[in-house]
């Protein structure tokens, strides 16, 4: 049985399988269900300062086998959160808290309250609208992600990861500039902005209009998020985006990504698909004769 | 997973003052309990109960919020989208049962007092509702067993709700399961009067709900969603819940009292 444990900035997992942010995040109890189900740690829901609604409904749609989300961040608040993060902490889940606001002193301070509460480490969601720039999102800007990211590292000690959006013309400079700021790791890919229209009903679907798409659609472009950060950054990078198998999640390591995240595939594998990829995992480096899934990491760049 | 459909239309019933059954051919079957997450474009998009599992399937609606009175405006031709059939459904059990129906929950129960029925099962429905005007499916449940009908206000039948009424035709003896929909408070009752007297009892839940599919948390209910978990729970794992009657989550996810 080859050694499938990671280290990753600092953190000790037990396997590269990651709950994505957004998935069952939002309840203590449920991050405790997906622990159990074999992830190697979670994410928890992006929480930010003060609690908030989200969009209306319809919030999510499939579109094409993969699915398109615009939730509008639903969260309860860092106040109200802290006691979820503790409920799962005290069953042993390993906690990456997601974080996000308006400014850096908002994720700063999310950030610290929830290293409190006990996380193990941060994440921080930079797809929000950046309120003192120019209203586009803080990942569409190299300075922004740079500021907010060095203000998260001032107040807090454990590990930080920037997610980066790959919504833009080139991903390798924004994780260059989230390295710069301090980051101890890179979480790559966020959704991709996407729209589906119902052609019965002459709208979009969602009632946000644009979302986010996740799932089998995307993989390819996250695998060349990862390969092209891995070659621009020395710290590590969580590689997130259309995971459902085994061999995806090998394809994102051999990009260059230590672990993997995965969301979507809950969708069609259940929780029980952190255990499954492992076991995948597992096989495929048994079978390739590797011993330690560390040796497949950045494989793809010869 | 969650695939939309869009569909028309095709009849729309008058069953009680502001509640109307809307029937569409949607190709999705369903097993009684069982929901649709329905689009009402430009408005919302909500759980709801089939009252008609095969095609031209049924949701049965009260228009009692800005989407549900939105919904009312809507005419035959007009289009919906659908998604399902989603969650757990009513298993059919013991030989002779009473269903307890609060308001619109009858609309997810009448599904289930059918497939009992259907099953050579005793089927025996208490009906509760505000007023004689808002009663649904009493003449549909009639087909099947005893009707027995509560009233808040006394305009018709036994007058007060529906679980006293419940609880007196438990005291016959007659049963050996219980089924119930509706109000959660009376179902807190029902639940209660089912297990005192030592009978399996399942009830059908409500939380909001945004995906459905088990992944957006909306729905938690102690450590279960709803929406696959549920909506169905057994009363024995009801009798140990910290939520059942008391708290539910609101939009952002904050566990907030019930009422």
């Amino acid at each position: 049985m080859p050694n499938v444990t990671v280290r990753l900035a600092g953190l000790k997992l037990r396997n590269p399988t990651v709950l994505a942010s957004g998935f069952l995040g939002e309840t203590g109890p449920s991050l405790v269900r997906v622990w159990k189900a074999g992830a190697g740690a979670v994410v928890s829901k992006s929480i930010s300062r003060e609690p908030r609604l989200g969009y209306a409904n319809p919030t999510i749609h499939e579109a094409d086998g993969s699915l398109l989300n615009a939730v509008g961040l639903p969260n309860p608040g860092v106040k109200a959160y802290a006691a979820e993060a503790r409920h799962a902490l005290k069953a042993g889940v390993t906690l990456i808290a997601s974080v996000f606001g308006s400014t850096p002193d908002d994720y700063a301070r999310v950030a610290a309250a929830l290293e409190k509460a006990g996380a193990h480490a941060v994440e921080m969601n930079l797809s929000c609208p950046h309120v003192e720039g120019t209203g586009s999102e803080i990942a569409q800007s190299e300075e922004a992600v740079r500021t907010f990211v060095a203000a998260v590292k001032a107040k807090t000690h454990v590990p930080v990861f920037a997610k980066l959006s790959p919504n833009v013309a080139e991903i390798a400079p924004f994780a260059v500039a989230a390295e710069e700021g301090g980051a101890d790791g890179i979480t790559a890919i966020n959704t991709v902005k996407a729209m589906a229209i119902s052609p019965e009903v002459r709208r979009p679907v969602l009632a946000h209009g644009t979302g986010g798409l996740s799932g089998p659609a995307v993989k390819p472009v996250g695998v060349r998020c990862v390969y092209e950060i891995y070659d621009a950054v020395d710290i590590p990078i969580l590689g997130v985006g259309g995971v459902a198998t085994g061999l995806d999640a090998v394809e994102y390591l051999m990009a260059g990504a230590s672990a993997v995240q995965v969301g979507t595939a809950i969708l069609t594998r259940g929780v029980e698909v952190f255990r499954k990829v492992t076991e995948e995992i597992a096989a495929f480096l048994e079978a390739e004769g590797y011993r330690n899934v560390r040796e497949v990491v950045g494989a793809a760049h010869g | 997973m969650a695939e939309l459909r869009i569909v028309r239309i095709e009849e729309i019933v008058r069953e009680a003052a502001h509640t109307r059954t809307y029937r569409f051919t949607a190709g999705l079957g369903g097993r009684p309990g069982q929901f649709l997450m329905v689009w009402i474009p430009g408005h919302d998009e909500l759980p709801m109960a089939l009252s008609h599992l095969d095609d031209p399937q049924g949701i049965t609606v009260q228009a009692m919020g800005d989407a549900t009175r939105a919904l009312a405006r809507f005419r035959v031709g007009d289009r919906l989208g659908v998604r399902g059939p989603y969650g757990n459904t009513f298993r059919v059990r013991g030989e002779s049962c009473l269903f307890v129906g609060g308001g619109t929950g009858a609309a997810s129960l009448i599904a289930a007092i059918e497939a009992y029925a259907a099953a050579g099962k005793r089927v025996t429905t208490v009906l509760g509702a505000r007023t004689k005007s808002q009663l649904i499916f009493e003449k549909r449940a009639a087909r099947w067993g005893q009707v027995h009908v509560s009233t808040d206000d006394g305009s018709k039948g036994f007058k007060g709700f529906a679980t006293p009424l419940a609880e007196k035709l438990l005291d016959t003896g007659d049963f050996d399961e219980v089924v119930t929909c509706g109000p959660e408070p009376m179902m807190v009752g029902v639940v209660r009067a089912a297990a005192k007297r030592g009978l399996g009892v399942q009830a059908s839940l409500e939380r909001y709900m945004k995906c459905a599919v088990g992944i957006c948390d909306s729905c938690a209910f102690d450590g279960d969603l709803l929406c696959v978990d549920g909506p169905i729970l057994e009363g024995v794992r009801l009798r140990s819940s910290k939520d059942f009657g008391r708290f539910r989550r609101d939009r952002s996810g904050v566990r907030v009292p019930l009422h």
